[in-house]
């Protein structure tokens, strides 16, 4: 076959099963959303638990992403820069969430923050904090799921770039704290963007972990994820489908506002 | 500022990149590490910045010891081989990048910037990036941002090493210029020879963690202290078991006392340079280097016997054991 027979061939294949795993199924959850209307499609996102499980994900995305993105850096940096026993242990516990089936997390967490015979969980319930079947467990899960995300994407920027500029950082009299935030932070910063995104993505669309540690109450505990499984099992296709429009116009957004802020590093 | 290295070793776990090392450089000097790959210049030079702790010994920088003086406090300025440019800053914000973490006012930030690119010959370019430079040009940025904050000492690693033949040629003399002009104590590592000798006012040769020899270009290459730095600062060719310079070989059309008889096995001519290629008597293959001029009074030609004599005053070394490193014509 010739090279470029080949070459088309190459590019239908890989369209061929974007298309078919992703874009049609996709596309026609579109459709189905607005089967009875797009006013039908409004009213169903816009219900009182439907608001809650959104402002739910909100808040999962809210503290999961800060929280992961610090960790996340600071790890990087440890893992690359530092020599210390348990590195190479400390790398491969970092993909443990990557490994772990999310349901896995869930029961994990219900073992050590369980009310009743919880490891921490009891003591806690003494002090009048309820960890499972009630958010703070839920953004627990949430940012167990979405831990790697930014230390997978900044330890290769950072080995890349290596130590010279830091160290030329040094000779000019600059800090340890100065040369973090001058000169290694923004040689960074597209590894951060980049992983933010992915955090943010998983954490819109976590479901397993969360759906075993919340209980899944209604206007409670339900995030968006998990709303769509309720209605999709109640027969509200409509809400369903258009709940699952939402998040996944959601996570287009994040994907545009990444593209948005990489200009000149494309060249 | 003067810089005094007391025995200082460092080891690399179990490779040794200095051993004992002694060297005193002059305030306001302009100084070479010479030396082959792996032979601990640019470790040296780096425990003189202080972005290496010596395992033992000493470094006292202006009478002061540093030893465990951060490079932040240490007020030197150094150059590394690829630059290390800050790539998210322009020209401007790299140079003046000393200067800002020591919170100099704006107007003399500026105007200090303003007089060193105009120095370096890169007045215009303070608003690109360091992406948009060549590389020379990227390298004398390094210089500029290195020199801002007026070091003591400043210490270059490989500077021109990145950099293609031209422009390496324009930047040594440019460096040389530069020191005449700006007078602070300068330490450079290069492994290439002739770039040592012909900017530097001191050589300090190095091998295997140890000094070889330290001296000027002259002392160098006309007194060489071993084998080593014979072989590595200058051409060697062998006759009569020792190595000698191959312009130090006179070539006679006749038989004389001290001459031994050579066969002319090929003749390159290289410019103002004519090397010629000789088995002698016993087999063994050597060079000799001569004008073209002098090529041309002999009227040399290959297959031709000749006889080869010492010229005076020639270096050679002691009886050496070693066979002479082969030119690759």
């Amino acid at each position: 076959m010739s090279s470029r027979g080949s070459r088309y061939l190459l590019r239908f294949l890989a369209l061929g099963y974007l298309a078919l795993l992703l874009g049609i199924p996709v596309a026609l959850v579109f459709v189905n959303a607005f089967q009875d209307g797009i006013a039908a499609a409004w009213d169903a996102v816009t219900t009182p638990e439907a608001q809650h499980a959104f402002y739910l994900t909100m808040v999962m995305v809210a503290v999961a992403v800060p929280l992961n993105t610090i960790f996340g850096v600071l790890c990087a940096l440890a893992i690359v820069r530092q020599r210390f026993r348990g590195r190479a242990l400390l790398n491969v516990l970092v993909d443990l969430p990557f490994a772990v089936s999310p349901v896995v997390v869930g029961l994990a967490l219900l073992l050590v923050y369980g009310r009743r015979d919880g490891w921490v969980g009891g003591w806690l319930a003494e002090q009048g904090i309820q960890v499972i079947f009630s958010v703070p467990g839920m953004i627990l899960a949430t940012m167990f799921v979405s831990l790697p995300f930014v230390v997978r994407e900044v330890i290769p920027v950072l080995r890349e770039i290596g130590t010279e500029q830091e160290q030329a950082a040094a000779t000019l009299g600059a800090g340890s704290l100065q040369t973090f935030f001058r000169i290694t932070l923004p040689a960074i910063r597209w590894g951060v963007a980049y992983g933010v995104v992915l955090t943010t993505a998983r954490a819109l669309g976590e479901f397993g972990a969360v759906s075993v540690v919340s209980g899944k109450l209604s206007g409670q505990t339900e995030t968006a994820t998990l709303f769509v499984e309720n209605r999709f099992q109640r027969f509200d296709e409509t809400g369903a489908y258009a709940a699952s429009v939402v998040l996944a116009l959601l996570a287009l957004v994040t994907l545009l506002a990444m593209n948005v802020i990489k200009p000149k590093e494309a060249q | 500022m003067s810089i005094v290295v007391d025995s200082v070793s460092k080891k690399f776990g179990d490779f040794t990149a200095l051993d004992d090392v002694s060297l005193e450089v002059r305030d306001g000097s302009l100084t070479a590490l010479l030396g082959p790959s792996g032979g601990g210049k640019s470790t040296l030079l780096r425990v003189i910045a202080g972005l290496e702790a010596p395992d033992a010994g000493r470094v006292m920088i202006g009478g002061h010891d540093a030893t465990t003086t951060p490079p932040q406090r240490r007020e030197v300025g150094f150059v590394f081989q690829h630059y290390a440019a800050f790539k998210h800053m322009t020209v401007a914000k790299n140079v003046a990048f000393g200067l800002t973490i020591r919170k100099k006012p704006k107007e003399e930030i500026e105007s200090r910037v303003d007089e060193l690119l105009r120095l370096v010959h890169l007045q215009g370019f303070a608003d690109r990036y360091p992406s948009q430079l060549s590389g020379g040009q990227r390298q004398r940025m390094a210089l500029a941002r290195a020199l801002a904050v007026q070091p003591r000492v400043l210490l270059l690693d490989e500077p021109f090493g990145a950099l293609d033949a031209t422009v390496r040629k324009e930047l040594r003399a440019w460096l040389r210029r530069l020191h005449d002009e700006v007078h602070v104590t300068t330490v450079f590592v290069t492994h290439d020879q002739e770039e040592a000798m012909e900017v530097a006012e001191q050589i300090v040769v190095l091998n295997d963690g140890r000094i070889e020899q330290t001296g000027s270009p002259r002392e160098l290459y006309e007194r060489p202290a071993n084998d080593f730095v014979m072989s590595f600062v200058g051409p060697v060719s062998e006759l009569s078991g020792r190595w000698i310079r191959p312009h130090d070989v006179e070539i006679l059309r006749e038989p004389e006392s001290g001459a031994s008889e050579a066969m002319i096995d090929r003749i390159a001519h290289l410019g103002f340079e004519v090397r010629v290629e000789l088995t002698l008597g016993d087999g063994e293959r050597t060079w000799v280097q001569t004008t073209r001029g002098r090529a041309q009074e002999l009227e040399l030609g290959e297959g031709e016997i000749v006889w080869l004599r010492p010229s005076e005053p020639a270096a050679l070394s002691d009886e050496t054991t070693r066979p002479a490193p082969r030119s690759v014509a």
